[in-house]
C-alpha cells in the first residue's frame, strides 16, 4: 500500500544497506546527464520544497545542494545561521519546528554539533538529508566519492582504499569508511597516531555496530598493556575489511585509490601535531608516496584542498587527481538523494 | 503526639537478623519498640498494614542536585524533596554547586530551613571545599559543618591543584568532614561528552577517556592516604577506578565510593540516537566498565547507591548533543533500577540492597541515629513491594524537570510508601 507522502531521511551510510547504496549510486548516474543538456532543468521534483539549512559555513555543498535542487525543479530556499541555534536564544527543537511548520518536504541540515539532523528527524515531519553533521556523517560526500570510484574503476567490490589524515575528526572517513567496506572494499587508514584511534578498526565489526569488549584498564597494579579481547566477525578476523596501518607508506602500498583528508590548523594549537610543516613532510601525499600504490591508482580529496601540506600540489594537479570530477559527481548524487527523500523510486538496473 | 505502628511487615535491618511478621512502633518521630507476630501489640495508634512488604531504615541519597538557592526553573528544595520522597528516599544530601555557590554556613541553614518548610525529606547539605568552588582557597568547613553540612565537595568542578586538595583534606580531617570527590581529571576530559571508546569513534563524539577519572582516583587515595582523611569516590564508572578503591580499602585507607543507577544499568550504547537525557558527567561508559561496577558492588567494593540526581529544564536539554548540559534525574528512578537490574538479576540480596541505600550513607557522612531501625533511632522509614510491576513516565514526575532517560521503562520493585519523622510523606 503506498503511502501518500513517503518521507525517508538521509542520516548517515551506516543506517543503509548495500543494495540502498547502490540504488541511489544509480539514480545519480541517470540524474547525472540532465546536467550535461543545454537545458539543465527536469521537472521531477516541481512543486517540492527544500529547504538548506546551514549551520556551518560551506561553498560547495550548499552550491551542490542548491543547484541538485534547482535542476530538479524544486523550490529551494537557503538558510545560513551563525553557529548554533544557542546563539539566537532559540532551541534546535524551537528551529526544526518553526521551519518544519512551514511544510518544506525535505530539510538538508549541515552542523558543526554530530547527531543534530537525527535530533531534527524526531520532530521533523519533513525529510532530513544529511549535509555533514560534526565529525559524524558526511552521507553524500561519500557517495559522490563512490560514484567518482565507480565511474573511473567501474566497480566498488574488492577495491583496496586508504583513507589518510585526521581520521578522528571526520565525518567525510566515517562515511567512506561505511559506504566503501558495505560495497566490499578494503579499507586502510592512516595518519598521525593522535588523530587515528586503533579502536577505529572496529567501526564497522558487525555492521556498525563495535562488539566485543573494549581495553579496559585495570587499576594501578596491573599493567596497563593487555591487549584488547575484542571480537572481530570470523570474516572480518579473515579478511579484514578495515585496518588501521601504522604508516602512511603501509596503507598507500598496493592502494586502487587514495583518498586524502583536509588537515585543519586548529589540530596544530591542540597539540595533535607539531607544525603544518612538520605535517606535510611527515604525512602528506607527495609523487614519491603515491608511487606505492598501484600504478593506474586514483587520488580523492573533499576539499577544499591545503596545498602544499596534506596534498602536493603536482599530486593535486596530475592526471591521477580527480577532484573536479568529485564536485562534479556531487550534483548528480545530490540529485538523487532529494529525488529519494522526497518520495522517489530508485532506479532499477 | 503521634504513634504509628507499622504492621506485620518484614523487617530488614542489617544489624539484627531478618525478621518477618514483625511490628514497629514509631513515637515523636522516633522508633519506640518492635513486636514479634505472638506479641499484644499497642491499639492507641493509626496503623500501617505491611503484610508482603519490606521495612527498612529510610533511604538515604547521598548525591543529588536540588538547584535552590539560584536555579529554582530547574528544581526547589521543596519539588526536589517531593521527588525524593517518591522515590523511596527519606533523606537527601545536596551538592553545593547552587547559585551562589553553598560555600558557607548561611547558605548552608537556607538550604536546611527550605527542607524544614517543604517537611518532606530531611535534606542534608553538603558545602563546598573551597570558595566559589573556584579551587583556590579553603571555604569555611568548620561554619559549614555547625550549620548542618555532612561533607565536602566542589562536585563537577573537582579541585584540580593536588597541593590545595592535600591541605583540603588535612582541614577537613579536623572536622571530621569526609572529602568527596568527582574525579576527572580535565586536562584529559575536556571538550568530550560521552565516554571515550568505541562508540564516540563512531558516533563522532568527543570522548571522555575513562583515564581522567582514574588519574584524579588515584591521586586522591594517595592524598587520603598520607593525611588520613576520609575520601569518598562519587560515581565511580571505571574499572580502573573501582580497581583502586578496592586496592586502596584492602590497604586500610579510608576511603568509600558510590555508584548510581544509570552507571549499574546502561552503557555507552544508549547514546547512539543523540538523546541529550544519555548526557551526564562521568559519562555512560561501555560495557567493560559496566561489568566493573557490578563485580564492584557485588564484592562490596562499592559502599552505597546515589541517584546524581541533576535536573535540567526542558529547554536546556532541548540543544545540540555537544551543547547540552550533563545530569538526568534520578530519585524516582533509583530503587527500580536496583531492584531490577541488581536485586532480581542476583547480584545482591535485600540485606546488602538496604546496606547501600541507607546504613553504608549514614555510616559515611556520621548520620547518628539513621540507617538503622533499632528503637531510639530517627523514625525515617523506607517501604519497599519487591514485586511491584510499574512504569516510569517523566510527565509524572515531581521533579521540576524530566531528563531522565528511563522514560517509559517498566521496572519490577518499587518504594511503596516513605517514612520521615515518623510521618508518612508518601504513599503509592
Amino acid at each position: 500500500m503506498e503511502k501518500p507522502f513517503r518521507r525517508r531521511d538521509l542520516l548517515g551510510i551506516r543506517d543503509l544497506t548495500a543494495a540502498e547504496i547502490t540504488g541511489i549510486l544509480d539514480t545519480a548516474e541517470t540524474f547525472g546527464e540532465i546536467s550535461t543538456r543545454e537545458v539543465k532543468k527536469v521537472p521531477a521534483l516541481r512543486g517540492k520544497t527544500i529547504i538548506n539549512l546551514f549551520f556551518e559555513a560551506s561553498t560547495r555543498t550548499r552550491t551542490s545542494f542548491e543547484l541538485a535542487a534547482k535542476r530538479l525543479s524544486a523550490d529551494a530556499v537557503n538558510i545560513s545561521v551563525a553557529s548554533s541555534s544557542l546563539s539566537k536564544g532559540e532551541t534546535l527543537v524551537d528551529t526544526a519546528m518553526n521551519l518544519d511548520a512551514m511544510a518544506p518536504d525535505c530539510i538538508v541540515v549541515r552542523h558543526s554539533s554530530a547527531g543534530v539532523p537525527h535530533q531534527l528527524a524526531k520532530v521533523s515531519k519533513a525529510a532530513i538529508v544529511n549535509a555533514g553533521d560534526g565529525a559524524n556523517e558526511h552521507p553524500t560526500q561519500a557517495l559522490l566519492d563512490a560514484m567518482t570510484i565507480r565511474e573511473h574503476k567501474g566497480q566498488i567490490e574488492g577495491l583496496e582504499v586508504a583513507i589518510l589524515g585526521d581520521i578522528l575528526h571526520s565525518r567525510v572517513a566515517r562515511s567512506n569508511i561505511h559506504l566503501l567496506t558495505k560495497l566490499g572494499a578494503r579499507v586502510r587508514v592512516a595518519g598521525p597516531r593522535t588523530l587515528v584511534p586503533k579502536d577505529f578498526k572496529y567501526l564497522v565489526a558487525a555492521g556498525g555496530n563495535p562488539s566485543g569488549s573494549e581495553d579496559v584498564r585495570r587499576g594501578i597494579s596491573h599493567p596497563s598493556d593487555t591487549l584488547p579481547t575484542g571480537r572481530v566477525s570470523a570474516s572480518a578476523a579473515r579478511d579484514p575489511q578495515l585496518e588501521v596501518s601504522d604508516h602512511i607508506e603501509e596503507a598507500i602500498h598496493g592502494a586502487d585509490v587514495v583518498m586524502i583528508l583536509r588537515i585543519q590548523r586548529e589540530r596544530q594549537d591542540s597539540a595533535y601535531f607539531p607544525t603544518l610543516r612538520e605535517y606535510a613532510i611527515h604525512y602528506g601525499l607527495t609523487n614519491e608516496r603515491l608511487d606505492l600504490a598501484k600504478k593506474d591508482a586514483i587520488v580523492l580529496h573533499p576539499g577544499p584542498m591545503n596545498r602544499g601540506i596534506e596534498i602536493a600540489s603536482d599530486v593535486a594537479d596530475s592526471s591521477r587527481s580527480l577532484i573536479l570530477d568529485q564536485v562534479k559527481y556531487g550534483v548528480a548524487v545530490r540529485m538523487a538523494v532529494l529525488y529519494l527523500a522526497t518520495g522517489g523510486q530508485p532506479t532499477s538496473e | 503526639m503521634m504513634k504509628l505502628l507499622i504492621k506485620n511487615g518484614h523487617l530488614i535491618d542489617p544489624a539484627t537478623p531478618e525478621n518477618t511478621g514483625m511490628s514497629i512502633l514509631l513515637e515523636d518521630g522516633k522508633v519506640a519498640a518492635w513486636f514479634g507476630p505472638k506479641e499484644d501489640l499497642p491499639t492507641d495508634c493509626e496503623i500501617f498494614d505491611a503484610s508482603g512488604l519490606l521495612v527498612a531504615p529510610g533511604f538515604i541519597d547521598m548525591h543529588v542536585h536540588l538547584r535552590e538557592p539560584g536555579q529554582e526553573h530547574k528544581e526547589t528544595i521543596a519539588s526536589g524533596c517531593a521527588a525524593a520522597v517518591a522515590g523511596g528516599w527519606t533523606s537527601v544530601c545536596p551538592m553545593p554547586n547552587t547559585t551562589p555557590i553553598n560555600d558557607n554556613a548561611a547558605i548552608t541553614r537556607y538550604m536546611i530551613e527550605q527542607a524544614r518548610k517543604a517537611g518532606l525529606a530531611n535534606v542534608f547539605p553538603i558545602g563546598a571545599i573551597t570558595k566559589s568552588s573556584d579551587g583556590s582557597e579553603l571555604a569555611e568547613m568548620g561554619e559549614m559543618k555547625a550549620a548542618g553540612a555532612v561533607a565536602v565537595s566542589d562536585d563537577g568542578r573537582p579541585v584540580p591543584n593536588a597541593g590545595i586538595m592535600r591541605r583540603a583534606m588535612q582541614y577537613a580531617r579536623d572536622f571530621d568532614l569526609p572529602v568527596i570527590d568527582h574525579c576527572e581529571d580535565k586536562s584529559l576530559s575536556s571538550g568530550g561528552v560521552m565516554h571515550e571508546g568505541r562508540v564516540s569513534l563512531l558516533l563522532g563524539l568527543k570522548g571522555m577517556p575513562a583515564l581522567a577519572e582514574e588519574i584524579d582516583a588515584v591521586r586522591d587515595i594517595m592524598l587520603a592516604h598520607e593525611t588520613g582523611a576520609h575520601i569518598h569516590i562519587a560515581h565511580v564508572s571505571t574499572a580502573g577506578a573501582i580497581d583502586a578503591v578496592r586496592q586502596a580499602k584492602a590497604k586500610g585507607v579510608n576511603v568509600t565510593c558510590e555508584v548510581t543507577p544509570h552507571h549499574f544499568t546502561l552503557t555507552d550504547r544508549a547514546v547512539e540516537g543523540y538523546d541529550t537525557n544519555t548526557k551526564m558527567a562521568p559519562p555512560l561508559r561501555s560495557e567493560e566498565h559496566r561489568n566493573a561496577v557490578i563485580a564492584g558492588i557485588k564484592d562490596g567494593t562499592i559502599d552505597a547507591i546515589a541517584t546524581d540526581h541533576a535536573p535540567h529544564h526542558a529547554d536546556e536539554k532541548a540543544l545540540e548533543y555537544d551543547r547540552a548540559p550533563f545530569g538526568i534525574t534520578g530519585l524516582e528512578t533509583a530503587i527500580g533500577l536496583a531492584f531490577s537490574e541488581l536485586v532480581h538479576k542476583g547480584v545482591i540480596d535485600l540485606v546488602r540492597l538496604v546496606e547501600m541505600c541507607s546504613v553504608n550513607p549514614a555510616r559515611i557522612f556520621r548520620l547518628n541515629g539513621r540507617g538503622t531501625l533499632k528503637p531510639g533511632s530517627h523514625a525515617d522509614i523506607t517501604i519497599l513491594d519487591p514485586t511491584l510491576e510499574w512504569t516510569y513516565r517523566n510527565a509524572d514526575s515531581r521533579s521540576r524537570s524530566r531528563n531522565s532517560p528511563f522514560d517509559g521503562r517498566s521496572f519490577t520493585g518499587a518504594a511503596v510508601a516513605t517514612i520521615v519523622g515518623g510521618k508518612v510523606v508518601y504513599r503509592r
